[in-house]
């Protein structure tokens, strides 16, 4: 009987060893840059994650919302129609305080003086519209700018702290990347991010974003965004370089970031951002 | 500082549909359905007894479609099981799959054990071999039945019960926090979210098994009892009305701390929402059952009306439940993260995740009960001897 009771109390512990060491396997989680590296094929140069710290700055006052940004993502990334992964808005605050916001397109072929007078002329139609009166009196254009967004690559990020499968994460030099092969499109991530980053690719079916053109900057290029910026106003770089410009900008300017009442900790900082920017 | 209309570029498009609509509303009647039977199990309430099998298999029934909506969505549904093989502890929607097998584990078990008798009695009474068979099979080789081992099943129903109930509510109260705990999204955004959904949830469950229990006790099917259409009214009276507290509780709170979300919720609630939420909802969905409910409180339940009240505030009330999830997870949709954009969702009949299949994910479990229930009866043995006599239609029977 004692036999019987020792080898029952045997078996269940081994049992139990084998669950606990099934669980280890299974289920600790890990991140996802950490599963990223057993993909990386023998021979192929493993990418120096831990010698870079990228960051990016926008400087809303140097923007003139031409749009190049918007075409050369869209080229680079081969972003589908309807779908952004950065997109240019365009703010016009009349004297009464209304604030109006476009972005045709995402602001793909820039901002046409059309369609400042097409929105001026629906504007009259519609009362709660800038510019009533035909722009005129009280209700005058008084202030406008450009905001050029992204993905704002969160410390605290919400997106991947939701995505159920790992599939989203943050690389360790600060990118919030997105593993396709892993996804299972159930939009999570787009429902939990609050900038409008983030979308169900329409043919692939998983999550897709910016990627601050991670195949790029892993190569020691910019992003295409800021690449062909003509005013400067996009900056990215690295804060672990420290002579880089935009490890100085970011010390001396006055910065802010979107929606910063979310805690959400972006890594995509703005000069000059206005209080009615959303 | 007002805005003029305005929606993010990628904002254009609503990615949970009525497949997400249609999934907690499927895992609220398994939550419900399994309280009904926990009632009897292990609150020890007998006037539910004629129903306290069949709660279970309405539960079960449902529950093996609760994941059909999710797999129809996903758009890698041969990934699903990434959730439970590589999941991200982090998410609230990892949990989903642990959560949804181990209830299915205590769900199964307390069947095969409210059903133990009977299985076993097939397994030695049966002719035929392949019947024979299956029963044995099923009653996993037990042979014989005794005094001992069914109060011993007794115990282990009621233990069973026991876990049951916090694994019900966490199956549902954890898809009430996968919304609510999204700060990006007002409407979703608060701690009421899992209560709110729990709630619902019973109030569902219950006021499905009122209007089958009247239809099916109507037919013979189950044992009529008076006394059991009346304990399930009023408990469904009380969970509406601790359901009606938080929600409320909710839009007041939206209202009186008048933040930047209040602007949109507002706002939602006048336009987009104005006739699927303060209309339908609220006007139809819980005034009539709840007046109804209120009123029979006061009636006696041997009048013929006072099942026709109970089957209609039951139906309007499983009606809300409906419009419930399809007002915060379409509504939660309608506008834009710019907070001062707002969108239209029109589903197509004949989408992956469109009407037709929205009807179809909801008739199957039915089905399956229908299946279930001409495997295993929907009553005792003794209680079908019992000289209750069946309701006839339209003319409910003195108890």
């Amino acid at each position: 009987m004692d036999k019987k009771k020792k080898n029952r109390r045997a078996f269940i512990k081994s049992a139990g060893h084998a669950l606990a060491g099934l669980l280890m396997v299974v289920a600790i989680p890990k991140p996802g840059w950490a599963q990223r590296i057993h993909d990386i094929e023998v021979g192929e140069e493993i990418p120096d994650w831990l010698d870079h710290y990228w960051v990016y700055l926008i400087d809303t006052t140097k923007c003139i919302g031409c749009g190049a940004c918007v075409r050369a993502d869209k080229r680079e990334n081969g972003v589908p129609p309807m779908f952004f992964r950065t997109w240019v808005e365009r703010y016009q605050i009349t004297e009464d305080n209304h604030v109006h916001v476009d972005s045709p397109d995402g602001g793909y072929g820039g901002f046409l003086p059309e369609d400042l007078a097409q929105l001026l002329t629906s504007a009259e139609k519609d009362p709660a519209g800038p510019g009533r009166g035909g722009g005129k009196g009280k209700n005058k254009v008084t202030k406008g700018f450009f905001v050029p967004k992204m993905c704002n690559h969160c410390r605290n990020t919400p997106c991947t702290q939701v995505c159920p499968v790992n599939a989203s994460y943050q690389s360790p030099d600060g990118v919030v990347l997105v593993d396709k092969t892993r996804c299972i499109g159930c939009s999570y991530c787009v429902q939990a991010c609050p900038y409008g980053s983030r979308y169900i690719h329409p043919e692939k079916h998983t999550a897709d974003k910016c990627t601050w053109c991670y195949h790029r900057i892993t190569k020691g290029l910019m992003p295409a965004c800021v690449t062909v910026c003509p005013t400067g106003a996009r900056k990215f770089g690295d804060l672990k370089d420290e002579s880089s410009e935009i490890k100085k900008l970011l010390a001396t300017q006055r910065l802010n970031v979107l929606k910063p009442e979310l805690n959400t900790e972006p890594f995509c900082f703005y000069i000059g951002l206005d209080q009615s920017v959303r | 500082m007002t805005y003029s209309e305005y929606l993010f570029p990628n904002d254009m498009h609503i990615y949970w549909s009525l497949m997400i609509v249609t999934y907690p509303f499927i895992t609220g009647l398994i939550a419900g359905a399994f309280m009904a039977s926990a009632l009897f199990h292990v609150f020890g309430l007998q006037e539910l007894k004629p129903i306290s099998r069949f709660a279970l298999l309405v539960s079960l029934a449902f529950m093996l479609c609760a994941t059909l909506p999710l797999l129809f969505h996903l758009g890698h549904p041969e990934r699903a099981l990434n959730v439970v093989v590589t999941p991200h502890w982090h998410s609230a929607m990892a949990g989903f799959g642990f959560i949804y097998s181990f209830y299915l584990v205590v769900l199964t078990m307390e069947i095969w054990l409210s059903y133990w008798e009977e299985i076993v009695t097939y397994g030695r009474t049966s002719a035929s071999g392949m019947k024979k068979t299956f029963w044995r099979a099923i009653a996993l080789g037990a042979g014989e039945t005794s005094d001992d081992i069914k109060q011993a099943n007794k115990k282990a129903i009621y233990i069973l019960g026991l876990i049951g109930i916090p694994s019900a509510c966490t199956l549902h109260g954890y898809v009430g926090f996968i919304f609510g705990s999204l700060k990006s999204n007002p409407w979703w955004s608060t701690p009421l979210m899992p209560q709110v959904f729990l709630l619902s949830a019973i109030v569902s469950g219950l006021a499905l098994l009122i209007v089958m229990y009247v239809a099916l006790s109507s037919k013979g099917y189950l044992t009529w009892s008076t006394k059991c259409l009346k304990t399930l009214c009023f408990y469904l009276w009380l969970a509406m009305l601790f359901y009606m507290i938080s929600e409320g509780l909710e839009i007041l709170f939206f209202y009186y701390e008048s933040s930047d979300a209040w602007f949109v919720i507002s706002t939602l609630l006048f336009t987009k929402l104005w006739v699927s939420f303060v209309v339908v909802q609220i006007g139809i969905g819980v005034v009539v059952p709840f007046t109804l409910l209120s009123i029979m409180l006061f009636m006696k339940e041997d009048q013929g009306l006072y099942t026709t009240m109970a089957v209609i505030a039951a139906a309007t009330a499983l009606f809300e439940v409906w419009m419930m999830r399809w007002n915060i997870v379409i509504g939660g949709q309608q506008f834009s993260k710019s907070y001062v954009g707002f969108r239209s969702y029109h589903p197509e009949w004949l989408d992956q995740e469109g009407i037709l299949t929205t009807m179809g994910l909801s008739l199957l479990p039915f089905f399956l009960l229908y299946v279930l229930t001409r495997i295993l009866p929907m009553r005792e043995a003794a209680e079908a001897t019992e000289e209750e006599k069946p309701l006839q239609s339209g003319e409910p029977a003195e108890q």
